[in-house]
């Protein structure tokens, strides 16, 4: 046994030793206080490097294999690549299409978030039986509830469906616009789910809602350190998903920068390789790794946000000022509300496109051929602001590839709410099962891309281990 | 008869194949009342106990994924390879026509957004990379397999309730099998 002067390790890991995803060390001080976190994203498939060589035109339909759970933000931020690379411009229906599968894409991948992942939590509380804290387990007791949600993912993947004929890893987005039309009878269908999903999306908001209140203590003092925050906005500053610029907030809601061109990304966007995981450090580069913490995601994107583009959803976003008083909301647990915010947000834009007398338009597309070298695209997937990045040669093969992931850029965030987490629930070496839960249902309000990162959807089952500093265990709790 | 027990298990993958089975939709419901789904990433899971299936996404790509193919192969009475990343690697396996150091450094160390202050992963909590991605039956005997990029829902649900009912579901007759 080592002395008490030795620093002491937590790792924390799924269960399942041979599984290995998600893992957290927790470094003890001489004290038994937690001294330093690491969160470790266990998982690299190398897409940088064996997309180079192929021809650009390609990459729409191979990067959306980064992930299943937003293949189309990667498909749109590829094409918007390719089309720079073309310098072309998609049809105004080819566009308006495209925007309409992201914005089911949106819908679905929160449904998944709040309803699927982290909604048994709020309903069954997060002390009840594991093996019944989840979308089954839930529609058992609140049945509404769990297929409302089941179904409002359905709404957002049948979109994709009713467009290109698949759910996941569509083809179909292409430079220029969409390969495929939306037949009118296909546009009659999507619009008969608008109710049903406006009113599954509000009794989200309503449960959200009821839980903040009743739990103001824990919900306001949970990871809420300051950092700035990254989204993307329309032209007068609205929030936007599909096009528009970067806004930079600091974290008193100073502009840092504002309508700056994605194209421009790397002038205030530097990331650093660390040990620890297999993903990168992003950091504001004007403020330095240090001190250059910024957000993305469904609360970035409020929190940069001057208002919401339809009106129920703005009825709701002013709600949500008022919790800071108009001045940027900093606890991570928001995320989960201003998660349903946007969704009410995406379910309002559907309709609204699905009304537009351009929608069933067959100018879908228009051609065009490699023109310039370089091409950065650039949309915001459900966890935040997404870049891809291609140089090519004179016959358009890939010389290099550049992927800013949206979850990439809350890393660093993330791992310091761990740590806070941990600093505010650990004393001594006594670890409780509520402890594990915090720390836990932390990452669980970033709702980490879990194929670009940890593999962990759905709850994750933990053990926690005491090491010493040569990393042997000293004590072992499972849950 | 004793309910069934089903695992699902994701390698090195996109979680896209478990992304087409949510898209069974309600019918995941069905599914729960003829077997307990007792691992998945999406529900509550603990250490893989005995199951009669594990549907198994993904290509084997370090350490940690041959040590847990190995572990599920003990365990379950019949093993799925999932999608095709599982039956023949997929998009996971574009990175075995380079060489791992380079394809580790050009992400690491040469992207265009790095600083110079990096450092290489390199920790004991973190996965060793293997040189190639290989798919399942490269490393275990594999029972059955549903190829696609992803398998679409209807066939997902379609071999699972065809494996509750003690039957084995056969994809060329009912026109389900492809690729991509």
């Amino acid at each position: 046994m080592d002395s008490l002067s030795d620093k002491r390790k937590i790792l924390i890991s799924p269960v399942t030793r041979i599984e290995g995803h998600a893992k957290i060390t927790l470094q003890l001080d001489d004290k038994g206080n937690v001294e330093d976190a690491f969160f470790h994203v266990n998982e690299f498939r190398g897409f940088e490097k064996f997309c180079e060589g192929r021809m650009f035109t390609e990459m729409p339909i191979i990067t959306p294999r980064i992930c299943g759970i937003c293949p189309v933000s990667h498909s749109i931020a590829s094409v918007k690549a390719c089309e720079m690379i073309e310098g072309i411009k998609p049809t105004y229906t080819g566009n308006l299409l495209r925007r309409l599968i992201h914005i089911g894409q949106n819908i679905s991948s929160h449904a998944l978030s709040f309803f699927h992942l982290s909604s048994p939590d709020f309903l069954l509380g997060y002390d009840s039986d594991p093996a019944l804290r989840n979308i089954i387990g839930l529609a058992a007791s609140h049945k509404e509830i769990a297929v409302g949600g089941i179904r409002l993912r359905k709404f957002g993947q049948e979109i994709s469906e009713r467009i290109t004929g698949k759910k996941i890893h569509i083809s179909g987005i292409a430079p220029g616009g969409m390969a495929y039309p939306l037949t009118e009878e296909n546009r009659l269908a999507l619009l008969q789910w608008i109710p049903e999903a406006k009113k599954t999306v509000k009794m989200g908001i309503e449960i959200i809602k009821k839980f903040q209140e009743e739990n103001k203590e824990m919900v306001e003092s949970f990871a809420t350190s300051p950092t700035l925050y990254l989204g993307l906005v329309g032209p007068n500053g609205e929030h936007e998903l599909y096009d528009g610029k970067l806004r930079f907030i600091d974290t008193d809601g100073t502009v840092l920068q504002d309508q700056i061109e994605p194209a421009r990304y790397l002038e205030f966007i530097a990331e650093r390789s660390v040990q620890w995981s297999y993903l990168k450090y992003p950091y504001y580069k004007p403020y330095g790794f240090d001190k250059g913490f910024y957000r993305v995601g469904p609360l970035a994107r409020l929190n940069v946000a001057s208002k919401m583009k339809t009106p129920e959803a703005q009825a709701e976003f002013e709600i949500f000022k008022k919790i800071n008083n108009g001045k940027p909301v900093h606890g991570t647990f928001y995320y989960h509300y201003t998660r349903l915010i946007e969704t009410l947000s995406s379910v309002e834009e559907a309709e609204i496109i699905l009304n537009d007398s351009e929608i069933t338009s067959d100018k879908i597309q228009t051609q065009g051929r490699w023109n310039n070298h370089e091409g950065i695209g650039c949309s915001e997937a459900p966890r935040g602001t997404l870049f891809h990045h291609y140089i090519t040669d004179e016959t358009g093969k890939l010389l290099k590839v550049n992927l800013l992931i949206a979850t990439g850029q809350n890393n660093p965030s993330m791992n310091r709410s761990v740590l806070e987490v941990a600093q505010q629930y650990i004393k001594g070496t006594d670890v409780t099962e509520g402890m594990l839960n915090r720390v836990e249902s932390t990452i669980r309000c970033y709702d980490p891309c879990l194929s670009c990162s940890t593999h962990a959807v759905g709850k994750m089952p933990m053990v926690i281990e005491f090491t010493d500093k040569s990393g042997n265990i000293i004590k072992r709790i499972e849950r | 008869m004793p309910k069934k027990k089903i695992a699902t298990v994701w390698l090195g993958g996109c979680s896209g194949c478990h992304m087409s089975l949510l898209d069974i939709d309600e019918r995941i419901l069905d599914v729960a009342q003829l077997a307990d789904i007792v691992k998945c990433p999406v529900v509550d899971g603990k250490d893989l106990p005995e199951v009669d299936i594990t549907l198994v996404e993904g290509s084997v790509t370090s350490d940690e994924h041959l040590h847990e193919i190995l572990h599920i192969r003990k365990q379950s009475k019949a093993v799925v390879a999932f999608g095709d990343c599982a039956v023949m690697t997929n998009i996971t396996g574009m990175r075995n026509y380079f060489d791992l150091k380079e394809v580790v450094d050009t992400a690491y160390v040469n992207a265009i957004s790095n600083d110079k202050e990096g450092k290489l992963p390199d920790h004991p909590a973190l996965l060793k990379l293997h040189d190639k991605v290989v798919p399942l039956q490269e490393v275990i005997d594999v029972d059955f397999v549903i190829p696609g990029c992803p398998p679409d829902a209807d066939t997902i649900f379609y071999v699972l309730f065809e494996f509750l009912n003690d039957r084995v579901p056969n994809l060329s007759e009912v026109k389900k099998l492809k690729y991509g």
